[in-house]
């Protein structure tokens, strides 16, 4: 028996993130995974939606939020799972160029969000002296939205780590299982900032 | 591997070799140890606890190190030794179950293991330096107050040991839907098996929770937010219901293993099929569905109202149901079975009774009315006492005299079992029966002294003989083991003469548990072919190569990291220098992160010669 795992055309699954014992398995986990991960999310909208009024006198929610900058993380993060969706696609094609292209475009887009984000914080603690500690608000807000900022960055890197390992392996798969479980993970991050531009921002402006 | 060999490899080379091991029975049994360990630790803290209260207005240990004492038992007991044992026998055994050669993560099996186990000495290191003393359930505001590092230590060794239960989790849920043996179809697994599977969905839902709790108490004791500070408009009330409905499910947790592991013993020595199997995974799954619904009875006198109480005391009792119906299917599994009575199986039918008086007086505290009178008193701690030792404790001693021979290929010694079994047994309802009593007269749970003639003596000393009746009990056992393992009868694969798969393999089994993996023709696969085959398993594959995981470092030195940073954290607030220690931490558990990533580990096969040069 033959352990080469790195495919060619004859040999190419329907779907080479699941043809392995381990890529199943991996499959399987991360949707587990993603289960609890779940009721941490919710956890922390609870804590949030107890506190959000609880400002101390300090900035309130629609002191705060801007809907032009939000609106366009979202649209950055929303686009970067439709296009980790094509690298998968070219995956299942079998085809390593486009799929690395359209992971590195994700990348980007990712980090642009990133980089929104940073700044969304930094504007609130220079211009609003608004903080992790100047109100029970404050706490809240950057615990929920800062635990998602923080999954896009453990994200990133895990996304950059394995494109640029695999840059000249092309796809086997060994390898195909991780871009797979990435793509899930990503899409699960993509659907928190759904819920945190909904619960947040847009009930923050509200009141 | 059996212990005669390892014992002849230097002590260095076995050390190596646990450190490094992949396999889910030595991960299994290193939980087991471990777990041991802080059991023996945790039952020295009870039993001071009740030297302190053996009379009235007693001085034997002062105030504060009392609450530290109550504090570190109640903790340690739950998360560092009931969880864990119970962990290590669903490591060891659901695979040979299911008839698996592993379980899906073997590194993260060991990953698990490792931040459980870190978590824990972190956690009690801080006997040096003050330990948490804010109860095990660390209600904010009492924990956010308390002086020095004593809480830290409690958050973030829990944050670890969670983490390492949840890995646990999710791989034992990966593990029974991809990896059961040919015909091993759900409803054709043993109970054990089943209520690993539910137990790790109660784990997956419901530890987020604690996670979520902790890095908040984090994040406010440490780094100045405001989540539970009431002058900045937060609210303590959130950490009782976080902890609760993480905590609720967690004692689900620690039941429904104890269920399975009853499930496997009683048919085994009833030599009878388990009576209602189908209602028995039915009512597992409704009490672990029920489990999620009813937090809010730990909260009654809380204060949420008489609408939110009305609620959760009907769910509360509502569980009642299903575990009524277990009750009655052990019942009916003995009713007219051959009964062998060993020391298993004296834990099993002792377990019967005081469990179900557990659950009795769960019911009362359910009465959200009536808990107004018994809540925080020790009506409270005869209650989970019962529930805990009498279900939970029994269930792994029962367990240990079960599968000891398939561990360690010897049979504990039978009159020492029965010895520790009785002593431990009049010991646990001298000290628990009696303090439903001194609850109900108004003796507080927590306190550290209680005054004289008031009705509260002779219980109290009652309580601390029983305890002294248990240690006793527990010193027995241990001598049993070492008894067992110089001197201990030698293990057949099939000592119990018993109906699952685990008893169709070598005691102990090779590494690679089934040379061939099994044909599962029915429930109780193995008790089937006693008596409608030709006595062994059908192999469901020709012989050939088997693939293997390669054992690795990397879960112990990630863990190590993540223990420096824990501990950078907890001391970064009296000096910034200390955040060193958090980055070279950190620093460390990713970059083994990235390496396990970035490294190919393609694993090892154990060829068809090898296989075929050893013996059945
Ligand atoms: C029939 C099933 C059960 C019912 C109706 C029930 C009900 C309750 C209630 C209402 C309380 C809160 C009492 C108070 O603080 O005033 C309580 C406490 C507790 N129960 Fe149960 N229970 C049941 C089974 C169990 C089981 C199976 C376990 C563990 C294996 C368990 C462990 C505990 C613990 C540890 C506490 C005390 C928590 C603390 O305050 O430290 N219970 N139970
Ligand atoms: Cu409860």
């Amino acid at each position: 028996m033959s352990h080469d795992h790195s495919l060619n055309p004859e040999t190419m699954p329907e779907d080479p993130a699941k043809a392995t014992m381990e890529g199943k398995h991996k499959f399987l986990g991360l949707w587990i995974f993603l289960g609890g991960e779940t009721v941490l999310f919710a956890c922390l909208f609870g804590t949030y939606l107890a506190l959000r009024n609880s400002t101390a006198g300090g900035p309130s929610s629609q002191d705060l939020f801007g809907l032009e900058l939000v609106f366009l993380m979202t649209l950055l993060l929303l686009t970067s799972s439709l296009t980790s969706v094509y690298a998968i696609y070219h995956m299942k094609n079998n085809n390593f160029k486009k799929m690395q292209l359209w992971f590195g475009i994700t990348a980007l887009l990712g980090l642009s969000f990133l980089g929104l984000e940073i700044y969304e914080f930094a504007h609130y603690i220079t211009d609003y002296g608004f903080t992790f500690r100047s109100s029970a608000f404050g706490s809240a807000f950057y615990a929920l939205v800062g635990f998602h900022g923080g999954h896009v960055v453990f994200g990133l890197s895990w996304l950059i780590a394995i494109m640029v390992r695999n840059a000249k392996r092309g796809l086997s798969l060994y390898n195909a299982p991780k871009y797979n479980t990435f793509g899930l993970y990503w899409h699960f991050i993509d659907v928190v900032w759904v819920f945190i531009f909904t619960v947040v921002y847009l009930m923050g402006m509200v009141g | 591997m059996s212990i005669a060999t390892t014992q002849k490899r230097g002590f260095g080379a076995v050390l190596w070799d646990y450190l490094t091991t992949v396999d889910h029975k030595k991960i299994g049994i290193l939980y087991i140890i471990g777990g041991g360990f802080f059991f023996l630790l945790g039952g020295l803290e009870a039993l001071l606890i009740r030297i302190q209260l053996i009379k009235p207005e007693n001085d034997f240990i002062s105030a504060g190190l009392y609450n530290e004492m109550i504090t570190m038992h109640g903790t340690t007991m739950i998360f560092l030794a009931a969880m864990p044992i119970l962990v290590g026998l669903m490591n060891y055994v659901m695979p040979l179950q299911i008839g698996a050669r592993d379980v899906a993560f073997p590194f993260l099996n060991s990953l698990g293991f490792w931040l459980f186990f870190l978590g824990g000495i972190l956690l009690n290191l801080s006997w040096f330096t003050g330990a948490p003393d804010a109860g095990w359930t660390n209600y904010a505001p009492l924990s956010v107050q308390s002086p020095g590092h004593g809480v830290d230590f409690y958050v973030m060794g829990l944050q670890l040991s969670g983490a390492g239960t949840l890995m646990g989790g999710i791989n034992f849920i990966v593990t029974i839907v991809t990896m059961r043996a040919p015909g091993m179809t759900y409803m054709r697994m043993p109970l054990f098996s089943w209520t690993t599977l539910v137990t790790s969905i109660l784990i997956l839902f419901a530890f987020p929770a604690l996670t979520v709790n902790l890095f908040l108490m984090m994040f406010d004791r440490m780094f100045g937010t405001a989540f539970f500070d009431i002058g900045l408009g937060g609210n303590s009330i959130i950490w009782q219901h976080l902890f609760w409905i993480f905590g609720h499910p967690e004692v689900y947790i620690l039941i429904l293993p104890a269920f399975g592991i009853f499930s496997e013993i009683i048919p085994t020595f009833a030599k009878k099929r388990l009576f209602g199997y189908t209602a028995m995974v039915f009512a597992t799954f409704l009490i672990a569905f029920l489990g999620f619904m009813v937090w809010a009875h730990h909260m009654f006198t809380v204060g949420l109202g008489p609408v939110a109480n009305s609620i959760f005391a009907v769910a509360t009792m509502a569980i009642a149901v299903p575990t009524g119906i277990k009750i009655f299917n052990w019942l009916l599994t003995l009713w007219g079975g051959s009964i062998t009575i060993n020391s298993a199986m004296l834990w099993t039918l002792a377990f019967i009774p005081s469990f179900t008086i557990g659950g009795m007086t769960g019911v009362m505290l359910g009465s959200s009315v009536a808990d107004y009178q018994y809540h925080d008193t020790y009506f409270v701690v005869a209650h989970f006492h019962y529930v805990i030792v009498g279900g939970v404790v029994f269930a792994i001693l029962a367990a240990m005299h079960y599968w000891w021979p398939k561990m360690f290929g010897r049979i504990l010694h039978e009159g020492m079992g029965k010895l520790a079994f009785w002593t431990f047994f009049i010991g646990f309802h001298l000290t628990f029966f009696i303090q439903h009593f001194l609850g109900l007269m108004g003796m507080p749970r927590r306190y550290w002294v209680f005054l004289e003639n008031q009705g509260l003596d002779t219980g109290n000393l009652i309580s601390t003989i029983g305890a002294f009746f248990m240690t006793f009990g527990v010193i027995v056992f241990l001598i049993n083991i070492i008894y067992t393992a110089v001197k201990g009868e030698k293990a057949p694969a099939d000592p119990w003469d018993a109906r699952t798969l685990e008893w169709a393999i070598p005691s102990p089994p090779a590494h690679y548990n089934f040379k061939q993996l099994p044909l599962v023709r029915g429930l109780d696969p193995l008790w089937i072919e006693k008596t409608e085959g030709k006595g062994k398993m059908t192999p469901a594959e020709p012989v050939d190569e088997i693939h293997m995981p390669n054992g690795t470092i990397l879960p112990f030195i990630m863990t190590l990291g993540f223990t420096i940073a824990s501990y950078g954290f907890i001391y970064q607030v009296d000096h910034k220098g200390w955040l060193i220690a958090v980055y070279a931490g950190m620093a460390i558990a990713l970059g083994c992160m990235l390496i396990r990533s970035l490294k190919d580990d393609h694993g090892y096969h154990i060829t068809k010669e090898e296989l075929e040069r050893e013996a059945d």
